[in-house]
């Protein structure tokens, strides 16, 4: 399938998936925090290369990623980035401590990678309950660095098939906005043909 | 000054005065060509290593092999020699690590390795690089001096 012809049923098709998955994701993170987390309406983007980098508002901003390989039905990655300051608030809610920390530690790290696991996983097992996709992800990996080395990771799995990245994008916000994080769902091109006959539109 | 922002998969070149950046360089590499004699300078940020093993390849930047090519035609024609000409690099880290054997975690090496073979194949010699690592770049080229900003996060500021 071309990226550049891609018909609006796909594309609603493709923001649905977000809602089902991130829908879960935002519940499973407000009982982890016990917060109240806003979620943005999923967006599908079609970014060049050359613009994927500043999706997070500046390719050097320091982000905390955490990145997952997704397989079975759909093959790709799923990916939580949260900027510094939010990663930090986040920790300090998770370990009930005054927000005076901002820096992570290992521990921190540790913790992060688990509340993307959580986040992640709630995502794949609601999209395997609603639809008969079939998904499996992988044990998370973290990173702190610039938002654009991080992007470029999923950018170059889509590079070895094409000229533009897809992503799946949902933003979510703690209530205070103290947290502010974006679940992305880049699934692989190849992919595409897949979620279609098993949704059975196809 | 003007200052050019060089994206993924995308190049430039330009004369003294100017530079040439690129953020966030992660398992990219960053390949940079400089003729001090002329002060110009060129810059390629490329994401995989051949434009042999895709096929969806129209996108000439985004490969070392071809992204080299293209390169070092502009900076002769922007009135360059062949013979001035030095590269440096920077890039070609591993962000996320997972125990599988994966090509695309291992990327950036790969990356590395098919830029130097490019280079050496065009008779282009490395004289400074900063690569590897599980971090992230930012590389300024002042075609004044030639000189090299790296900048990291957490990993210091460098010139090479």
């Amino acid at each position: 399938m071309d990226i550049n012809n891609i018909n609006s049923m796909l594309l609603d098709i493709l923001k649905e998936i977000g809602n089902i998955g991130s829908g879960n994701a935002a519940t499973a993170l407000a009982s982890m925090i016990d917060k109240k987390i806003d979620m943005e309406v999923p967006q599908v983007k079609i970014l060049e290369f050359k613009d994927v980098t500043d999706i997070l508002g500046g390719a050097e901003i320091p982000v905390a990623g955490i990145y997952f390989e997704l397989s079975g039905d759909i093959d790709g990655n799923i990916m939580f980035i949260l900027n510094l300051e939010s990663a930090c608030n986040l920790v300090n809610m998770l370990f009930n401590r005054e927000n005076t920390k901002t820096e992570l530690e290992d521990m921190d790290l540790s913790a992060l990678s688990e509340v993307g696991n959580i986040l992640a996983a709630s995502y794949v097992n609601s999209l395997s309950n609603l639809t008969s996709l079939t998904l499996k992800i992988s044990i998370p990996s973290i990173s702190i660095d610039m938002a654009g080395a991080i992007l470029s990771v999923p950018a170059i799995e889509f590079g070895q098939i094409a000229d533009n990245v897809l992503f799946i994008e949902t933003q979510f916000e703690e209530g205070n906005n103290k947290v502010i994080g974006d679940l992305f769902l880049i699934p692989k091109m190849d992919s595409f043909n897949k979620i279609l006959q098993k949704l059975g539109v196809m | 000054m003007n200052t050019i922002k060089v994206g993924m998969a995308d190049l430039a070149v330009v004369k003294t005065p100017g530079s040439l950046i690129t953020l966030g360089l992660g398992s990219c590499v960053g390949i940079v060509l400089y003729d001090k004699i002329n002060k110009i300078g060129g810059l390629a940020h490329i994401m995989l290593p051949s434009s042999k093993e895709i096929k969806n390849n129209s996108n000439k930047a985004k490969f070392a092999d071809t992204a080299l090519i293209i390169l070092l035609d502009e900076m002769l024609n922007s009135g360059a020699k062949k013979r001035n000409i030095l590269a440096k690099i920077a890039g070609g880290s591993q962000m996320f690590s997972f125990n599988s054997n994966s090509d695309v975690l291992k990327i950036g090496q790969r990356n590395v390795q098919a830029t130097k073979a490019k280079l050496k194949e065009c008779g282009i010699p490395i004289i400074s690089e900063d690569i590897g690592g599980n971090y992230g770049r930012t590389i300024e080229l002042n075609t004044e001096d030639g000189s090299l900003l790296v900048r990291t996060i957490g990993h210091g500021s460098k010139i090479i």
